[in-house]
């Protein structure tokens, strides 16, 4: 999100603040002083990492410390859940397996560990997918579940509630 | 207390031990395997019955058959304990009828008859005002049963999940332990009496789906079989698959799977944590029953064996006797 506080000290800890106190996770902060000058304003970018359903509430607290956002991107990519599948993963073409994932738009696949201990025997993978919400990541299983049956996958999900 | 023992395999040897060890009050007046049986309603001896089957004889009599034994010999209770036949639960299905209806009570090991005639049963044995207890069904020595009907009565149920096959558990720790390849660990477990010759059963998920199917039919007011457990076996796996959970400090687990509300019957292969309770070695059994008045509520235990089977029929004897049985 892009914000935009009063160039005083003190302002960027009190515009990082709220994000800690709901829970979130900063993973950038860009800092820009050449913005047109004249304004006593600066502009601020944050990447950050929000649990689902907090960023009303965030916004809420920011507004409370002054800070003005001046835009907000789209939320991305916050939920993760890593399988492992086995079968001939190659021969029935792996990247297609990847990209029937990641072309959702709101899932992908961010990671993949591939063994291959002999031609003729299966591999083995691990695949980690993350997706912006927990629909959409059911929504991803039930594509990779769908094919694997067609491929002749064994997919191994997690114990957890996916 | 008369009981008539009908099957004279691990399990009734394990409770045949047991009585014999044990001053439990307990009178075998008849006895039966497949090919031979005894009545006797002065009390059979069960040691010279033991030697017998130890030397690779029958147990009693070629005249006497099964049949005879629920018909005609003087019993308060029936304990069958004969193989599972999933495909129509006989020949242990009629004996079970045959008891009720003589107004017997019966405890059995048997997955058979309960995962596929349980509604019948039970309303069969509440017209004749007896009991059926089947705590050796799921899980061997683990009290599950008795304890969702008695001490969790009250909670809402809504997910129960676990290992509910020791083969299928030794075989997968062994996998993840030592990089075994599914062939290899699956002849050990074989060389050690863990797994069958022809292993399928076990291997492919059906045993633990069976006991998906007992529980959520005779406690979690479902009605299922066998067709509704989607079900995945373990024969694919690969020790390359244990190791790439193992990188991440999880391992993989043979899960049987109940969600009540959602109408999920499931057991398939899954990752999960190492620190998880769940997560036995060897040949146990574990079961987390997750409710709303209780919590969590994680159960370990032996799963199956002579001794340890014999310890939940027992448990179902002597219920039955503190309620029910007069004059003993």
């Amino acid at each position: 999100m892009k914000l935009e506080m009063r160039d005083r000290p003190g302002q960027l800890v009190a515009a990082l603040q709220p994000i800690s106190a709901v829970g979130g996770n900063i993973i950038a902060v860009i800092h820009q002083r050449e913005t047109p000058a004249a304004t006593e304003a600066l502009d601020v970018q944050i990447v950050l990492e929000l649990p689902e359903g907090r960023l009303s509430r965030l916004l809420e607290l920011l507004r409370e410390q002054g800070v003005n956002v001046v835009r907000i991107d789209e939320e991305r990519l916050l939920y993760e859940c890593t399988l492992i599948m086995i079968g001939h993963l190659m021969h029935t073409d792996l990247s297609d397996t990847v990209g029937r994932i990641d072309t959702t738009g709101s899932a992908e696949v961010t990671e993949l560990s591939l063994v291959m201990p002999a031609i003729s025997s299966p591999s083995s993978a691990r695949i980690t997918i993350r997706s912006t919400t927990r629909t959409e990541m059911k929504k991803a299983i039930r594509i990779l579940r769908s094919v694997a049956e067609q491929k002749n996958l064994l997919i191994i999900e997690p114990l957890e509630d996916t | 207390m008369r009981i008539a023992i009908l099957g004279f395999g691990s399990v009734g040897r394990g409770i045949a031990r047991s009585i014999l060890a044990k001053n439990l009050d307990i009178t075998v007046t008849g006895l039966a395997d497949s090919r031979s049986g005894i009545i006797d309603p002065a009390g059979i001896d069960l040691a010279a019955a033991l030697a017998r089957k130890e030397n690779g004889g029958p147990c009693g009599g070629p005249d006497v058959t099964p049949g005879d034994v629920v018909a005609k010999a003087d019993y308060d209770v029936l304990v069958e304990v004969t193989p599972t036949n999933v495909d129509d639960g006989e020949p242990a299905l009629g004996h079970i009828r045959g008891a009720l209806r003589r107004q017997k009570h019966v405890v059995t090991s048997n997955k058979g008859p309960i995962a596929l005639a349980y509604p019948e049963l039970r309303a069969l044995a509440e017209t004749n005002g007896v009991f059926l207890k089947y705590e050796a069904t799921v899980c061997g020595a683990i009290p599950l049963i008795h304890a969702m009907q008695e001490g969790l009565a009250g909670n809402t149920i809504s997910r129960l999940y676990g290992v509910f096959n020791g083969t299928c558990n030794y075989i997968l720790t062994r996998m993840g332990e030592d990089s075994l390849t599914y062939e290899q660990a699956l002849a050990e477990a074989r060389e050690l009496g863990y797994a069958e010759a022809d292993p399928t059963y076990d291997v492919e998920g059906i045993d633990a789906g069976i006991k998906l199917v007992i529980l959520a039919n005779t406690i979690l007011d479902m009605q299922t079989t066998l067709d509704d457990v989607e079900r995945t076996g373990i024969t694919l796996l690969t020790p390359e698959a244990l190791r790439l959970a193992e990188d991440q400090d999880c391992t993989i687990r043979l899960i049987g799977e109940i969600v009540p509300e959602a109408g999920v019957l499931r057991v398939s292969p899954r990752i999960v944590a190492k620190e998880h309770p769940l997560v036995v070695e060897g040949t146990l059994n574990a079961v987390t029953v997750e409710t709303d008045l209780a919590g969590d509520l994680t159960f370990i235990g032996k799963g199956a064996g002579s001794t340890e089977t014999a310890s939940a029929v027992i448990g179902d004897l002597l219920y039955i006797r503190e309620r029910h049985v007069q004059g003993s």
